[in-house]
């Protein structure tokens, strides 16, 4: 398979899991903004940081007002990380692979553009906004169905999954590095409402506020949250799950090129930080620098797969 | 233009009943009400724009992807009449490939005096690179396309040769697959010739013309300008129903004597390149040097015979306008036999005589560029305003030779539908023709074109022209 088309696979899967990384974050954000007065700006400044987009979006707006912020994080054309521009990268990129696609996946490739684009084509008010979101993870959950249930598992499946996984895990971890503050046990007081709120914020910025709510019966202590979006490899979102899938890709195509690249060595080392673990120890060692040398460690991985497989010249 | 002109109608012929090819078609069409079908034509749209099946326009950035107009009326051609297509468009397709052997070895047309010299050697279309190569299979043109236009129940021209990179093929088959989707109940009903095979004839015919040298499954690869090209659609969709590679220029590399292309497992050479860009481009240290879409260097693997380029370069001078006039000469001097299909008849404006001719009748000519294509840079005299005609009579004196001009031919015409209902518009036909060593395929029917607007008599898509699905009746 040509290179340029295992980078265009592996691209397509990256931002279409980020457009609903971010319809994610932004739901996260809207849900705070109703249940606490005062949001306002500081949350929408931490999911614009989450997102990497708060010094642009400094450089375009003076104050981060909730409508400002939906509106560059959603719709805005200058804003490559906004759900239009990352969607429109998404199609791109399935335009220049079509012929490594199944006609199921293009379809719902580029339906789910021309649905956006024409959603996204006026600003969205606040009552619609739900719905917009939630067109958002429902065109990239096709996207994932149609993969899944149509594509050949060779490398082309290969390279589509480590893309969304590498992104998925670094999606996970900078939730947890803009948020790191409220899991540590020397935050604020333990079990005051504020708190209770901010675990929520994390939680469900990772759909994971249902699945912990039914492990922990109702139990919720920052470490445990911390544990299960690092160590627990039951939920999808967790950087250990990610990492797993990573490496079983990596596998498959050691079995199918038969050959090890030095991107399989560097996936291998950073599994290593994640299992045998326990999150007492993370936090001990220092959860923030964890978190740091994970989303550096992630980003490195993702350059040496781009390398190994030959993406660009 | 005096009087009304008569145009004959695929369906009705010059009566009012349905011809024959058209008797079932229209026993259905009575039953339907036209508000069900403009529903389904809605349908085919929608179906189009989630498909893809867009082109780009140069120089538009706004409606960067477009959708060809699609009309649900089918064009319906008799098995008979068909046949009589197939031998005539065999016949050429062989002169054609005799012609460029000849033209670029010993030459014996012109020994003969049959063209003239100056035509092939001061032609830009004819690439001295070429002279003593044998392409692999001595096959020229892979792929042609052939434009027919119908002017009567038993008369059909030749408008033009297609034999650099004929494009449309696409639209034909996905015209077919929309059709069958839409219905489903016409197809049970009438027996049409099936087109669905010609992916997998074109990778066999493609892969049969590898080099002698290949050994096992030759590898096939679609070339593409990329993703802002016109036609990348096309190339996308080729190489997916070939299971071929979709390469750009800078995929490709010169490795050890062979072409080779930058996989996740790194260079593979290709054995079959099947390339949708111009010779000029195509090799940056042999032709135009500033050109960022090909491979430098292929051009000396290709004479080398290591790889085979569909089609070749230097077939242009095959479809060039002005050889096009010399083409019933071609055809007597290569099989022996006259022409099965016509020639339009064609003033050479490089000529005297012919350019005065021109000149005095350009209210009533098409007036057309040798090198043209896409109908940018023509004349429909007819239709044309008096500015256009005063414009076009200087560009005419200023360079001559650049033109050829021909009657204005009454082109048949097919019933499109339209907001109040079924309306004629005119139409030609593309069928698609595949060459290797020992066999020529033509798919049944090929792409019918047709000019939405009422009168019109361009069916180009790039001026506005649409397309209808083809059907060859089974006999």
């Amino acid at each position: 398979m040509l290179g340029k088309t295992a980078g265009g696979l592996f691209w397509l899967s990256r931002y279409l899991e980020r457009s609903e990384n971010t319809a994610r974050l932004v739901e996260a954000g809207f849900r705070m903004a109703l249940t606490r007065a005062a949001a306002g700006e500081d949350e929408w400044a931490s999911v614009l940081t989450t997102v990497g987009c708060l010094k642009a979006y400094r450089d375009k707006h003076e104050t981060v007002a909730p409508n400002t912020a939906v509106d560059y994080l959603l719709r805005d054309k200058t804003n490559p990380m906004s759900v239009y521009s990352v969607m429109q990268l998404a199609r791109d990129n399935a335009r220049a692979t079509r012929t490594a696609l199944t006609r199921e996946v293009w379809e719902a490739v580029n339906d789910g553009w021309m649905v956006l684009k024409e959603m996204l084509r006026r600003p969205v008010p606040q009552t619609d906004l739900p719905h917009v979101l939630a067109t958002v993870r429902q065109q990239s959950a096709l996207v994932r169905g149609a993969l899944q249930g149509t594509m050949l598992r060779n490398d082309i499946f290969s390279f589509s999954r480590i893309g969304a996984l590498i992104e998925r895990a670094d999606n996970t971890a900078r939730i947890l590095d803009v948020k790191y503050y409220v899991l540590l046990p020397t935050g604020a007081p333990v079990g005051s409402s504020l708190d209770n709120v901010q675990w929520e914020m994390i939680l469900r910025s990772a759909s994971a506020d249902r699945s912990f709510h039914w492990l922990n019966a109702g139990n919720v202590n920052p470490k445990a949250i911390a544990e299960f979006l690092i160590l627990d490899s039951r939920m999808p979102r967790s950087l250990a799950f990610c990492y797993d899938e990573v490496i079983t890709c990596l596998r498959e195509l050691e079995i199918e090129y038969g050959d090890r690249r030095p991107s399989h060595d560097l996936a291998a080392k950073l599994e290593a930080r994640l299992t045998g673990r326990t999150i007492e120890n993370i936090i001990e060692l220092g959860l923030h620098e964890f978190i740091r040398e994970f989303i550096k460690a992630n980003a490195a991985l993702a350059s040496q797969v781009e390398q190994d497989y030959r993406f660009y010249e | 233009m005096g009087g009304t002109p008569i145009f004959f109608d695929e369906m009705r012929g010059d009566g009012e009943s349905a011809r024959q090819p058209y008797a079932e078609y229209c026993a259905w069409l009575e039953s339907v009400k036209t508000s069900e079908l403009q529903k389904k034509s809605r349908e085919a749209e929608t179906f189009f724009r989630r498909t893809g099946i867009t082109f780009n326009v140069y120089g538009d950035k706004d409606a960067d992807e477009r959708l060809i107009p699609f009309d649900l009326v089918p064009r319906i051609i008799d098995g008979k009449e068909w046949r009589l297509l197939v031998r005539g468009i065999e016949q050429r397709v062989k002169a054609i490939n005799a012609f460029l052997h000849d033209i670029y070895h010993r030459q014996e047309i012109l020994r003969a005096g049959r063209i003239p010299e100056h035509l092939i050697a001061q032609n830009e279309a004819f690439l001295p690179e070429m002279i003593g190569v044998t392409p692999p299979g001595g096959v020229y043109t892979h792929i042609v396309g052939v434009d027919l236009v119908r002017t009567g129940a038993n008369e059909f021209y030749v408008l033009e040769d297609n034999a650099r990179t004929p494009s449309g093929v696409s639209y034909m088959l996905e015209n077919r697959e929309t059709m069958l989707k839409m219905f489903p109940e016409l197809f049970s009903r009438i027996k049409v010739q099936p087109i669905s095979n010609y992916p997998t004839l074109l990778r066999r015919s493609l892969g049969k013309c590898a080099p002698t040298r290949c050994e096992g499954r030759p590898t096939v690869a679609v070339l593409t300008p990329g993703l802002h090209n016109s036609a990348y659609f096309e190339h996308a969709f080729l190489a997916d129903q070939m299971g071929a590679e979709l390469v750009e220029g800078h995929d490709l590399r010169v490795v050890d004597g062979r072409v080779a292309m930058r996989t996740t497992q790194g260079y593979q050479p290709v054995d079959v390149l099947y390339r949708r860009i111009d010779d000029e481009y195509i090799d940056p240290l042999n032709f135009n040097r500033s050109s960022m879409l090909g491979v430098p260097g292929i051009m000396d693997v290709y004479r080398s015979g290591g790889i085979t380029l569909a089609n070749a370069p230097g077939t242009g001078i095959a479809d060039d306008k002005a050889i096009y006039s010399y083409m019933p000469d071609i055809i007597e001097f290569y099989t022996g036999q006259t022409a099965i299909l016509k020639n339009v008849p064609t003033y050479r404006c490089s000529e005297a005589d012919s350019l005065k001719y021109v000149l005095e009748n350009l209210h009533e000519l098409v007036v057309k560029e040798v090198h043209g294509s896409g109908g940018y840079g023509m004349l429909v005299g007819p239709a044309a305003s008096k500015r256009e005609l005063a414009a076009f009579r200087a560009k005419l004196i200023a360079k001559p030779s650049n033109y050829i001009a021909q009657p204005t031919l009454a082109l048949s015409t097919v019933p499109i539908l339209t907001r109040s209902g079924l309306a004629p518009r005119h139409v030609d036909l593309r069928p698609y023709v595949l060459v290797s060593p020992d066999n020529i395929d033509i798919t049944p029917g090929g792409l019918t074109r047709v000019a939405m607007k009422a009168g019109s008599l361009v069916v180009n898509s790039s001026q506005g022209g649409g397309t209808k699905d083809t059907w060859v009746l089974e006999e």
